[in-house]
């Protein structure tokens, strides 16, 4: 056992932007690494969150196994933190929210061009998606928002360092952009 | 001019007949607004210019300067009012910044910069206008309005035309185009018009202009909307 950090780290209805923006801070992951340890992630085999200091979510809520994941990570981490424009506001994907999900399940796996078999997958293993995407402060309580779409590596680094020496976190202007 | 207000504790000199923003401006003081141009008429409606008055909450741009009034306006209390406001313009359109491309040259996207606005706070709206591409060469994406009615007043007052009205009432309020058929192809605007270019966010586009300005070289990329407004309220006065 160690007194490391414990972080954790999941993409919902993301793109692993953010997650490849993080790894952006490239040297800086091995300074990183002295003073935290990854939990659940997926640059982890961690399946299931437990006891984090910080939980970081890429991506808004657009199915049923989103909404359990995020709650899991609320339950778990300390501070949970909303990373991305998705998780801020449900970003591009939530521009399906002006069509009526039939429509796009409909255009996806029914009259798409090129789509053979039509048939809408139905299997109980898949996860049901919501009608609408949602940003994940409307589902649990979180502590901070990096906006970005990504955030850029010097957001994560800014953001993380703060933490881990125990200031307040703050983002100043030339870090703040929501595209 | 000797009659002086004072502002977050410094003294502003004014004219008669001039509001605290027109006052403010010309001293080099920059009040957060969107929806007020010193060309056109005040509007009032965006909130954000709110100082305190003598302990009253006022409109910078519609609030006459008078002498020695005691007027704040950068403190905590008033920045987070106006931080909330944003936030509420935010959630109440479709504010995708990432796929709009006025972002970088966007004024609600600067002000919410401006005042470290990091998240929505409220739950969102996503409201469903229609969108009309109508028109050759200026477009208007409805989801992105914010009602500060500029391209009404520009239309009007600056074009000599009378293409935009706001119409309904509360959270139906929209933008409407007057012409018979309601779209744009069928008004008088042209792709040259000032109220084809004084929206302040990303709801009146000119078409096949997006994207031509590299990253870093956005008007809001290095520098604070306060700077920039000033530096170009200025210019208009000269």
């Amino acid at each position: 056992m160690t007194n490391k950090i414990r972080v954790a780290t999941t993409s919902l209805a993301g793109c692993f932007g953010c997650h490849m923006s993080f790894l952006d801070i490239d040297e800086r992951m091995l300074q990183l690494a002295e003073a935290v340890e990854f939990d659940r992630s997926p640059i982890t085999d961690i399946e299931r969150c437990t006891n984090c200091d910080i939980g970081l979510i890429e991506g808004g809520v657009c199915n049923s196994e989103n909404v359990h994941v995020l709650r899991e990570f609320r339950k778990n981490c300390k501070t949970l933190v909303a990373v991305g424009a998705c998780a801020i506001n449900g970003g591009l994907p939530a521009m399906r929210n002006f069509i009526p999900l039939e429509e796009c399940l409909a255009e996806a796996y029914l009259d798409g061009i090129g789509v053979e078999n039509p048939q809408i997958p139905s299997d109980p293993e898949l996860p049901l998606l919501l009608d609408k995407v949602r940003p994940i402060h409307e589902i649990v309580k979180i502590d901070y928002f990096l906006p970005g779409c990504p955030p850029s590596a010097d957001v994560f680094w800014k953001f993380l360092t703060d933490l881990l020496e125990g200031r307040e976190p703050s983002l100043p202007y030339e870090l703040v952009h929501y595209d | 001019m000797s009659k002086t207000f004072t502002l977050d504790g410094k003294p502003i000199p004014f004219e008669d007949g001039q509001t605290i923003m027109e006052a403010a401006t010309a001293a080099g003081v920059y009040i957060p607004h969107l929806c007020h141009h010193p060309e056109f008429t005040p509007h009032g409606s965006c909130k954000l210019c709110n100082v305190n008055v003598n302990g009253r909450t006022c409109s910078a741009c519609t609030f006459p300067a008078t002498e020695g009034q005691d007027v704040l306006s950068e403190t905590t209390e008033i920045n987070q009012d106006r931080q909330k406001i944003t936030q509420m313009l935010f959630i109440e359109g479709n504010h995708l910044c990432p796929g709009c491309e006025k972002s970088g040259n966007c004024q609600l996207q600067a002000v919410a910069y401006h005042l470290n606005m990091l998240d929505n706070h409220f739950p969102h709206f996503y409201p469903k206008r229609e969108m009309d591409a109508s028109h050759p060469d200026v477009m208007i994406d409805h989801n992105r309005c914010i009602f500060c009615s500029l391209c009404v007043r520009a239309s009007q007052q600056a074009d000599g035309k009378n293409v935009f009205a706001i119409s309904g009432r509360g959270i139906n309020k929209h933008l409407i185009v007057n012409s018979e058929s309601g779209q744009l192809k069928d008004s008088d605007i042209n792709a040259g018009d000032r109220a084809a270019h004084i929206c302040p966010t990303g709801a009146i586009l000119i078409k096949r202009t997006g994207y031509t300005v590299p990253i870093g070289e956005r008007i809001y990329d290095h520098k604070q909307i306060d700077q920039v407004s000033l530096e170009t309220e200025h210019e208009s006065h000269d």
